[in-house]
């Protein structure tokens, strides 16, 4: 037995918790159109009051990383120590690294 | 000072008796994002009946907390316009009752922030906010089903020319308005009417949908005289406080 979808596209929705941070992926809604992907949105996501900012973006447009890529994409990095910032001092009062 | 409370009712009501609507419909919406919506929507109008109702208790000063006020009063001593105890027939009815009501708030909230009632005008303000939301919500449903399938188009013609008719009865000015309003307490309505009025024309006109020109309108509502619904929709609410007087939440 099928099932179709009539939900609309599939979403994915970003959230931006205060103004200058990195907006995070919150999850995913259905919507018909832009006017309502962002209504969704903000209606499953941020009722109690966890952003300043929101995207949505239809899921087909991300690019993503096949699973079967995985090994050669993020492997390489973990055995060069000098790719991670652990040879600095960190100035005090600063909180987002 | 029954004046000034009845003014309170008439906005504390509307928005009750609306959210009620909205609630009955709470995991029937058509999916997940969309029962959602329309629950948020329901909790922000109780929200501000219930802060309402609050304050009508405190200045009454008979010692009766806002439920009381809320539940306990005869049919014809609620004073909602018409509209919004009209049922949810289809979700395009549902959709054109919240338009025609989003509308409404939104002027109304608006003229009400220049209230010299302290209380109103900080309700106007907070209301304001959540009801610019609902307005852009209903609004973009109505263009979106006028401009849909030829179903969702005639289904929405329908909804909107059947519900019209009750439209007058947030507009047609009560005792409580008229005085209100000479005393800077209230809201002028006939500019609330225009800017309404003109609203209304614009999303329909979006939506390819035709603005109704139908003159048979019903006015009911501020005065207790109601339609044949908010019998059944205040016996359900009053069900549990008239079993369980001493019940709480």
């Amino acid at each position: 037995m099928s099932t179709t979808d009539t939900q609309g596209e599939l979403w994915e929705v970003f959230i931006q918790s205060k103004a200058g941070q990195p907006f995070k992926h919150a999850g995913a809604i259905h919507a018909y159109d832009r006017e309502m992907a962002i209504e969704n949105a903000r209606d499953t996501y941020t009722r109690r009051g966890e952003g300043t900012g929101l995207w949505v973006v239809k899921s087909k447009h991300i690019v993503s990383v096949q699973p079967n890529e995985e090994g050669y994409f993020f492997d390489p990095a973990n055995d060069k120590v000098y790719r991670h910032p652990t040879f600095y001092d960190m100035p005090e009062g600063v909180k987002n690294m | 000072m029954e004046t000034k409370i009845k003014y309170y009712l008439q906005i504390a009501d509307n928005a009750l008796i609306l959210s009620h609507r909205l609630s009955e419909y709470c995991s029937r919406a058509p999916f997940l994002e969309e029962d959602l919506a329309n629950t948020n929507v329901a909790l922000d109008l109780i929200g501000l009946a219930e802060a309402v109702y609050e304050e009508v208790a405190r200045m009454e000063g008979k010692g009766r907390i806002g439920d009381n006020i809320a539940y306990l009063r005869k049919e014809n001593e609620y004073v909602n316009s018409i509209l919004v105890e009209q049922p949810n027939e289809d979700f395009a009815h549902i959709m054109a009752r919240q338009f025609y009501t989003d509308a409404f708030h939104f002027y109304f909230f608006t003229e009400l922030c220049n209230s010299k009632d302290e209380f109103l005008q900080a309700i106007a303000h907070k209301s304001l906010k959540e009801v610019t939301y609902h307005l852009r919500r209903s609004s973009e449903w109505i263009i979106r089903l006028g401009k849909g399938t030829e179903e969702a188009k005639q289904r929405t013609q329908t909804a909107i020319d059947k519900l019209w008719k009750y439209t007058p009865a947030f507009f047609i000015e009560s005792k409580a308005d008229v005085q209100m309003l000479k005393n800077e307490v209230g809201v002028d309505l006939h500019t609330v009417y225009n800017q309404w009025k003109q609203k209304v024309s614009e999303v329909l006109y979006l939506a390819h949908l035709k603005i109704p020109t139908s003159d048979f309108l019903i006015k009911g509502g501020k005065e207790g005289v109601h339609s044949e619904y908010l019998g059944y929709i205040l016996a359900e609410m009053q069900f549990l406080p008239n079993k369980y007087p001493d019940a709480v939440w």
